[in-house]
């Protein structure tokens, strides 16, 4: 017994190093799986605060990009409404399924990070919002990510540029489904994978959401294609697609809350299990 | 003493807020950030306490994690700098380090300019290793290193020369 006290205090600084060593190893490998831990991670009141503090004074240098990109889509949003032929004509809404199917929460950007290869980000609204993990994340221009974790008034979300997410996607021209997934090489571009040998794809042709999960609505712009390569493993079509966001740049974002998504989420449960 | 606790106390908080607020938003071609907070590490005094420092590294790294979103990855990096820091000491100063008064925030010479470079390289190697996690990234990992450690590096050497003790 004695030799274990004098053996852990002659190497108590070694062992205190493999103790720091362990827990923060643990917290990466914790980090890296899908599953993240709550404690580390920006959502909290602290680094939320913080943030917000801080982005308060950036803002100011963003406003016109900001105004800019508001007034764009206030004017497509004008073209749509000055240019519905026919009152008569306008597509009918699914009766059975309810009108409305989607509720959006109005919220901001007050961290974005873009430099590593799993990228989060931090928006100033959280469970007190309604807020809650995976829903789908978008702006004016289009997708930027999923909600990864909440707290009370802040929440994280992984952004598209982040090598672990995996999003459905289609072609909007012919509906070939894919997933869109990152390189982590360039901010301003993401990938299309799986897409089938069997479509046909060109360039310059857009990507939108596939609306076969409940985070996103279907119809969401993503981008257009960039580049086309052909997986020589699986044979099927790789497509670079460009984004429509500018990830560098983000303000206010819209979160899509699914009026459907907790009905479909209790009937997928059984299955699960 | 207690001097020397204070300086390295206002250290600590001033690089960890100048990290979160500045140098994390920096993003040179996209992608490159410098981390000067290792200067924390670096600066502390040779012959202070050594289960101090590691803890105070240990905590440096976790709250910028959480600031960074990234888990354990900067604490990691910078205990094991703080680990290492004196086998660093003994190849650049010789091994004598501990009884000649070694003092970092001095003019560059050419063994304060090897334990710089190799302190920033180690940590930053670890760094980016453990964020990335994955091989097949290895030339990017090793090409981010090189960069950020160029960068940090001109920034650790700036802020030594900007805030050296006036003496004389």
């Amino acid at each position: 017994m004695q030799q274990i006290v004098t053996f852990v205090f002659k190497n108590s600084y070694r062992l205190l190093f493999l103790l720091l060593l362990f827990l923060s190893f643990i917290l990466t490998v914790q980090f890296h799986s899908f599953h993240r831990s709550k404690v580390i991670s920006s959502a909290n009141f602290f680094t939320g605060g913080v943030y917000e503090r801080v982005n308060s004074i950036s803002e100011y240098l963003r406003l016109k990009d900001q105004n800019n990109q508001l007034a764009i889509e206030n004017a497509r949003l004008k073209m749509l409404l000055f240019n519905v032929k026919d009152s008569t004509l306008a597509p009918r809404l699914d009766s059975i399924k309810g009108v409305k199917k989607v509720n959006i929460i109005v919220s901001k950007v007050i961290h974005n990070a873009y430099n590593t290869h799993e990228n989060y980000l931090t928006i100033n609204s959280g469970s007190a919002q309604g807020i809650q993990s995976d829903m789908g994340v978008i702006n004016s221009a289009g997708i930027i990510g999923i909600i990864d974790k909440t707290s009370e008034n802040y929440a994280s979300i992984i952004s598209i540029l982040n090598v672990k997410s995996q999003i459905n996607a289609k072609i909007k021209k012919t509906n070939h489904f894919g997933s869109l997934v990152w390189n982590g090489k360039s901010t301003g571009f993401v990938q299309l994978i799986d897409v089938p040998r069997l479509a046909s794809v060109h360039k310059g042709d857009t990507i939108v959401t596939g609306g076969q999960s409940v985070i996103f609505p279907e119809n969401i712009g993503i981008g257009t294609i960039d580049k086309i390569y052909i997986d020589n493993q699986t044979n099927y079509y790789t497509l670079n697609v460009k984004l429509f966001n500018d990830m560098t740049n983000l303000g206010h974002v819209y979160i899509i809350k699914s009026k459907d998504r907790d009905e479909i989420i209790n009937l997928e449960k059984p299955v699960n299990e | 003493m207690s001097s020397a606790v204070f300086v390295n106390f206002a250290r600590f908080l001033l690089l960890f807020i100048a990290q979160i607020m500045l140098f994390n938003n920096i993003n040179l071609f996209g992608y490159i950030n410098p981390y000067p907070y290792v200067l924390f590490i670096i600066l502390y005094p040779v012959n202070g306490n050594k289960t101090a420092l590691l803890l105070a590294s240990f905590l440096l790294g976790i709250c910028l994690d959480m600031f960074c979103n990234s888990g354990g990855v900067h604490a990691l990096a910078s205990i094991i700098l703080a680990y290492f820091r004196p086998a660093l000491f003994r190849f650049s100063f010789g091994l004598s380090y501990e009884y000649q008064t070694v003092k970092l925030n001095d003019v560059l010479t050419p063994e304060r300019f090897t334990f710089l470079l190799l302190a920033v390289a180690m940590h930053h190697f670890t760094l980016f290793f453990l964020e990335v996690f994955r091989l097949n990234f290895l030339w990017e990992i090793l090409l981010k290193t090189f960069l950020t450690t160029l960068f940090t590096l001109l920034l650790c050497i700036s802020i030594i020369y900007i805030i050296k003790p006036s003496r004389r």
